[in-house]
């Protein structure tokens, strides 16, 4: 093993953890040690909601298979990725994994054989996590049944499957190293901060990438997800998903329930929210939402800002929008793009709709979805798809048209950028 | 069109409202939120630009509640249907599954197609007597004597159109899509048998005139049970 472990050495406490998972590994092996039984019984629940927090289950599940049991594929721009078997079987999982090893991928993304893992895996955010989360996680995974099953090699293009370049992009991009709290803030907006960094791997979506598909900055500035035609936007921008100016409790429920009166989730989002977030207890929700309400930028030029003038060509471009738009979608989203509060979204100030990349409102239209069931909206509304029923001509039109209504101002869509959001759907 | 799209800034935002219009009426039922399927599947079959679009009312709710799970977790695939599923719960496609399952039907007229004598044998014997050498059952042993299915699980065999049939027995011999649960007992059957009895079976089907209902659950013989059982044994079904 190499020898970056100084951590494990930082403080009694995270020895305390580590000998209570030692202790675990033994008790999994012989079935005894009641004594400790209590107290691992406790980590392994923590370590569980930790899980959830970092949705390790939904990138290592494939589709209908067995939790943890990997399988799934990531398409990148850099080639195929298929996440690892991290169910506690002794072949084809990490049964042979110590905590220490572990912490190595989770905090150092390097896998137990020394290899370095690829940042498809979250680590770059996971790295934030303490010792003893990573412990309980660990402590977690190997109370799982074991599953025997062997996934398919990574397909990684040239010359990105060379581990030297790996190493090199590591060392330029990668900073590694455990939250550390900003003692300005509140305690409260720490653990928000240390979720949406860490845990949350939020910036593995919402940021923008370089050509090496590392995050431009760390400051969650939006970006489209790599290989799927989804566009994370920014959590700063008040003219994205930036939530400055918004109530704590509407973070929360957005959050939560994946549904406001104003907003939802959709795509990837929705996904995250129900198989993440709406798990995740009231207490964590709020410091995320007080973290992230932190980070927001105002729109002090909100109110003073003014439509430039229609030409002519755009007017009745928007004009043949309308049409489609009274055909097809104005019984649900009203008239003048009301929406019906919690039920369809309004489009008329919708930021999802107006804002810079209308990759998201194309996908919208010719794909449908439902917002994510949740406990908090359990039998949500659906759009129905329209990629067989509008030619891609009147979607342009349409999508144009519903970015310009109302009060709403965007930039037009050609019927070619359409046609570049098909066929990108998984 | 290029010209506009530079004239109008790529800028984006929205103005607050003048006028906040009304709020619109929302029924609070399972038909306004199964739209997006209903665009589709509609109360006649279909055909898309891309599919055949099946009728989904009346068919046994146990059924259609694991076509739906199929679709969603990768085991029939549909790219559409797949993204319309993907972040719903299993407990609400039940619900979703016992709509349509009691939605009332009324069958399209038998359409029957010019078939040799030869033809018809083959395909009467297929229906209610099996091959037991090659280890085939009757299809009415699990479709039910009248064809019309068994609740909740087994879906009936009459008012289905020629194309979809044709779709359903591709689907299950040629690997590539792989339709319901691994191993799955049509599968199974569909894969012994032989082209020209799938061909004169989705010639004959469409024929029948539709008459009678699902059968009861519980009818099954125990040995068609332990074939399907990867299926059956899903206790989570309602009703
Ligand atoms: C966005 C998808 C994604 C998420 C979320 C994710 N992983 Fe992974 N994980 C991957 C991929 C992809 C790999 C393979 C990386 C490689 O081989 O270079 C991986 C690798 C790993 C490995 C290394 C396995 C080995 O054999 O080397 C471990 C351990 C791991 N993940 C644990 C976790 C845990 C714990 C979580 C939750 C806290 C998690 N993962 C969340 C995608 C993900
Ligand atoms: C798998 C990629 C991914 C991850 C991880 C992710 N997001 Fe998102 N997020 C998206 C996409 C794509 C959208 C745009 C779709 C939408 O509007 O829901 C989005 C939208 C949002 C929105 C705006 C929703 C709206 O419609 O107003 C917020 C707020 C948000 N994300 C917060 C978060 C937070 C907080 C986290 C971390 C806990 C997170 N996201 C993690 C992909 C992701
Ligand atoms: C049956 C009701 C219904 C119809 C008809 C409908 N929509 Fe929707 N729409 C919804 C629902 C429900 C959502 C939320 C979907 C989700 O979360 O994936 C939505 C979401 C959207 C979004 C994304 C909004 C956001 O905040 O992310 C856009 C854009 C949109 N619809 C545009 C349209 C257009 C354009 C049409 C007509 C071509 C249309 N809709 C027709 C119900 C409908
Ligand atoms: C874009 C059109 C489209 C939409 C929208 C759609 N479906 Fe389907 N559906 C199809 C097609 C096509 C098939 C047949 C797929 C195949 O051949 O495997 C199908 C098959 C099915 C089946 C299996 C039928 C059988 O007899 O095996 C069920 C159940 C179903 N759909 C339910 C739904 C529900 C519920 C929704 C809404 C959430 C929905 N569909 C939305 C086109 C659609
Ligand atoms: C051992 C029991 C069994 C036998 C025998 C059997 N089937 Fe099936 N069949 C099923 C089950 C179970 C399903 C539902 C599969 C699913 O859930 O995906 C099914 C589905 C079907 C469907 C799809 C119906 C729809 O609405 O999509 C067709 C068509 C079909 N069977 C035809 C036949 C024919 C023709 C025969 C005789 C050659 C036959 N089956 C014999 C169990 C059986």
């Amino acid at each position: 093993m190499s020898g970056s472990f100084q951590w494990w050495w930082k403080g009694s406490r995270q020895m305390i953890i580590a000998i209570a998972g030692g202790l675990l590994g033994m008790s999994l092996a012989s079935g005894q040690v009641l004594a400790s039984a209590t107290a691992t019984e406790a980590v392994v629940q923590q370590g569980a909601y930790l899980a959830r927090a970092g949705n390790c289950m939904g990138c290592h599940t494939t589709r209908g298979g067995k939790p943890y049991a990997g399988g799934r594929r990531l398409n990148t721009p850099f080639g195929e990725f298929v996440t690892p078997n991290i169910t506690p079987d002794n072949e084809t999982g990490i049964g042979q994994w110590s905590a220490d090893d572990f912490w190595q991928a989770m905090h150092h993304g390097q896998s137990r054989d020394g290899r370095y893992l690829y940042p498809a895996f979250p680590y770059t955010e996971y790295t934030k996590v303490t010792r003893e989360d990573a412990d309980a996680i660990f402590a977690y995974l190997r109370s799982l049944t074991p599953v025997r099953q062997t996934n398919l090699p990574h397909r990684i293009r040239s010359p990105y499957d060379n581990q030297l370049l790996l190493f090199l992009w590591r060392v330029w991009y990668f900073k590694e190293g455990v939250y550390e709290a900003d003692l300005s803030k509140s305690e409260e907006w720490n653990r928000g901060a240390y979720l949406v960094q860490g845990l949350g791997h939020c910036d593995a979506c919402h940021t923008a990438r370089n050509v090496w598909g590392a995050s431009q900055d760390d400051k969650l500035t939006g970006g489209e997800i790599m290989g799927h035609y989804w566009y994370a936007p920014s959590l700063i921008a008040p003219q994205e998903a930036g939530v400055g100016d918004w109530p704590i409790e509407t973070i929360v429920e957005l959050l939560s329930t994946g549904i406001t009166s104003d907003a939802v989730t959709t795509g990837p989002m929705a996904t995250i929210v129900r198989q993440s977030l709406q798990h995740l207890s009231p207490e964590d929700m709020r410091a995320m939402a007080v973290y992230l309400q932190s980070i927001g930028k105002p729109d002090p030029a909100r109110k003073t800002r003014r439509i430039p003038d229609m030409p002519e060509g755009v007017r009745q471009y928007l004009a043949r929008g309308e049409l489609v738009y009274e055909k097809y979608c104005q019984d649900c989203h009203g008239e003048s793009g009301q929406g019906a509060p919690g039920i369809y979204p309004p489009l008329a100030g919708n930021r999802s709709v107006t804002m810079k990349s209308p990759l998201n409102t194309i996908r919208s239209v010719l794909y449908g979805g439902y917002p994510p069931s949740t406990a908090g909206n359990p039998r949500p509304y659906g759009m129905p798809p329209y990629q067989h029923i509008i030619r891609d001509a009147e979607i342009a039109q349409v999508v144009s048209y519903i970015r310009n209504a109302w009060g709403n101002f965007g930039s037009l869509v050609s019927p070619l950028d359409v046609d570049q959001s098909r066929g990108n759907e998984f | 069109m290029k010209l506009f799209i530079v004239i109008w800034l790529s800028l984006g935002f929205s103005l607050a409202n003048a006028a906040q219009p009304m709020f619109l009426e929302v029924p609070d039922t399972l038909e306004e939120r199964v739209k997006p399927c209903t665009l589709c599947h509609g109360d006649i079959d279909r055909t898309g630009q891309d599919a055949y679009y099946p009728r989904i009312a009346g068919k046994p709710t146990g059924y259609l509640f694991n076509q739906l799970r199929n679709f969603r977790d990768g085991r029939r695939y549909y790219q559409p249907m797949a993204i319309l599923l993907e972040n719903l719960s299993d407990e609400y496609m039940r619900e979703i599954a016992h709509y349509f399952a009691t939605l009332p039907y009324v069958y399209p007229q038998p359409k029957s197609r010019a078939m040799s004598s030869e033809q018809i044998e083959t395909v009467e014997n297929l229906i209610y007597k099996g091959d037991s050498m090659r280890d085939l059952p009757a299809c009415s042993a699990c479709h039910g004597d009248a064809l019309m299915g068994v609740e909740p699980f087994i879906p009936g065999l009459l008012g289905l159109p020629h194309a979809y049939l044709a779709a359903q027995f591709g689907g299950w011999r040629h690997g590539g899509i792989m339709r319901g649960q691994i191993p799955d007992c049509m599968s199974e059957i569909a894969n012994k048998l032989t082209q020209y009895e799938v061909n004169a079976l989705v010639m004959w089907l469409p024929g029948r005139p539709v008459a009678g209902k699902p059968a009861q659950s519980g009818t099954l013989a125990p040995e068609m049970v332990r074939r399907c059982r990867h299926l059956l044994s899903e206790k989570e079904i309602v009703q």
